[in-house]
């Protein structure tokens, strides 16, 4: 039992439970849909900008407790950033659930991101975990509407 | 809930039924799963395959590999008449007239395609009407919508009621003089409804209106004898019956199926070829182009005999037993909602529970080696009528057993546990 801790750590089921920024924004500067055909989680992410940070970034939708986990750590975690410390944080996340990097040696710069290190060990899960992020990277560039993570 | 004492809920018989000779037939059963004892419950998306398919298949390729029809060597007859006695093994199994009626395909998806195609290409023109039901999967509803986006046709849907079962009347509302075709599945793979295919295909008929029925959730689970249900296509998948993939069936009643064009040109569908003609071959050969999956044949001829010489009525008694078992039991965990309660159901659990996503619940299951299906199960339509994004589905096959449904429940203990 010890993988399904890992996977579903104390913060994950807390973001589930109770997420974090999940509401829309009103003129928000970026609104795009994120979809997983597969399983049909479904999130609306919102972004307002000022001065090249994000100002705010908050999310709607329904999907499973790893894709909503995901959307509200990472909108929590993104408040504040430059769109390239955003990137930056997207690549690092990318590879933590993948397994590519070692979550040990980097949790200073992983944060409360560092509960996800887990979903490596479950491939099928990894999608869940990656679409709120795949969106919020959609939302940064300029023309994209919706991302779908097949 | 019925009260059952202990001596009642005998593990591993059910009646006469010897659940321990079946689960030994299936080695893959034996499997350990992170430490437990594999529990097989995604029957609905494959069955697991017995002994004797296993052997038919490694036999074909280590005694007569070979291409079928056209060699004269040894090897070449023995693979042509093993590849032709699963044909007849096929026809004795639905009860079809003759053996030109049975056509090898890939699977039902394929089989679908195939009459959509043919059938569908020469016989839908602008203005017709396709019908077809709110439970059908995927593959019954997207090769009638791209026949519909070719001829300017208009594909019909029979809605389902609240417990997930197609109403008579309405079916027979929406047949018009406009409808071509009516394409049905006999058992919905999503929630486990029998359809009344029988009366659905005289409605139809007294229209003159042909039905391809979509059997690949039935053919495990129901009886079916095609000259019973008089239905004019009938397809199903050798996987979903105990035997290999990338191999089914699709019946055809010779009348219709002479008329067809080919599906695809190629080797073993002609009689003669020159470049200004081609003659194309008889019944049923006119529809398997090329190589077709010798083995994959073969041992559904294996599987359907396997199953035939089981005792059926115990068998399907035995499934029925675990399906009111399975209901009762997982019903009664904490925020669960059954998806799918019509009278006639076989084999198919979908439920849903407040406030956990299907998916997390086949994760945690899965740590428990329980497998079950999370997910829209190739039924989007099915999910949006009763608004849901998906569903965890439990199914089940001859050899599961009491058991399988209590660690299933033991498993949803644990998720509520972890979620609530």
């Amino acid at each position: 039992m010890s993988d399904l801790r890992s996977l579903y750590q104390e913060i994950i089921l807390d973001h589930n439970r109770n997420p974090r920024n999940f509401r829309a924004i009103e003129n928000a500067d970026r609104t795009v849909e994120g979809y997983n055909p597969l399983c049909g989680d479904h999130y609306t992410i919102y972004v307002k900008f000022e001065n090249g940070r994000i100002a705010d970034i908050s999310f709607q939708g329904s999907g499973c407790a790893i894709s909503k986990a995901s959307a509200s750590i990472m909108s929590a975690t993104l408040k504040g950033k430059t769109t390239e410390e955003a990137e930056a944080l997207f690549e690092l996340f990318h590879h933590l659930v993948k397994g590519e990097i070692d979550a040990a040696s980097r949790l200073e710069e992983l944060g409360k991101l560092a509960a996800f290190a887990g979903v490596s060990e479950f491939p099928a899960r990894v999608k869940c975990a990656s679409l709120a992020w795949h969106t919020m990277h959609g939302a940064l560039q300029s023309n994209v509407k919706t991302v779908s993570t097949e | 809930m019925s009260i059952r004492t202990a001596q009642e809920q005998p593990k591993l018989t059910a009646g006469d039924l010897d659940l321990s000779a079946i689960r030994k037939e299936f080695p893959i059963l034996s499997s350990m799963i992170k430490g437990q004892s594999l529990v097989y419950l995604d029957n609905a998306a494959t069955t697991q395959k017995p002994t004797v398919v296993l052997d038919a298949v490694q036999e074909y390729y280590t005694q007569q590999n070979s291409n079928i029809h056209r060699g004269v060597h040894t090897l070449s007859e023995r693979a042509t008449a093993s590849y032709e006695a699963s044909r007849e093994t096929v026809r004795r199994f639905l009860n079809a007239r003759s053996t030109e009626e049975i056509v090898f395909v890939r699977g039902t998806t394929e089989a679908i395609n195939l009459v959509a195609s043919t059938y569908g290409r020469s016989t839908v023109r602008e203005g017709d009407e396709i019908l077809i039901t709110e439970l059908e999967h995927h593959s019954n509803i997207v090769p009638w919508q791209m026949l519909c986006g070719e001829t300017r046709a208009t594909l019909k849907v029979v809605p389902i009621t609240d417990e997930g079962a197609v109403n008579l009347e309405q079916f027979e509302g929406l047949l018009s003089s406009r409808t071509k075709i009516v394409a049905i599945s006999h058992v919905s793979n999503a929630l486990g409804t029998v359809n009344p295919i029988k009366a659905m295909v005289a409605m139809a008929h007294e229209r003159g209106i042909p039905v391809l029925v979509d059997g690949a959730q039935a053919v495990a689970h129901v009886e079916v004898d095609v000259l019973d249900l008089d239905c004019d296509f009938y397809t199903f998948s050798g996987h979903k019956m105990y035997g290999p993939t990338g191999v089914g069936v699709l019946y055809g009643k010779a009348s219709l199926l002479a008329g067809m064009s080919p599906y695809q040109g190629g080797g073993d569908m002609i009689k003669s070829v020159t470049f200004e003609k081609t003659t194309y071959n008889d019944l049923p050969f006119k529809f398997e182009a090329g190589t077709p999956n010798i083995a994959g044949a073969i041992g559904l001829g294996a599987a359907l005999k396997y199953f035939e010489a089981l005792d059926h009525k115990a068998l399907m008694r035995h499934e029925a037993d675990l399906l009111t078992y399975a209901t009762e039991q997982v019903s009664a965990v904490p925020g669960v909602r059954v998806i799918g309660t019509a009278s006639e159901k076989v084999a198919v659990l979908s439920f849903v529970i407040d406030g956990i996503h299907p998916h997390d619940i086949g994760t945690i299951l899965d740590e428990h080696a329980v497998a079950i299906r999370t997910g829209h199960h190739c039924a989007q339509p099915v999910m949006v009528r009763y608004g849901i994004p998906a569903t965890a589905r439990a199914s089940l096959a001859i050899y599961n057993t009491r058991e399988d449904i209590d660690r299933l429940v033991a498993g949803l203990g644990r998720v509520v546990e972890v979620f609530g």
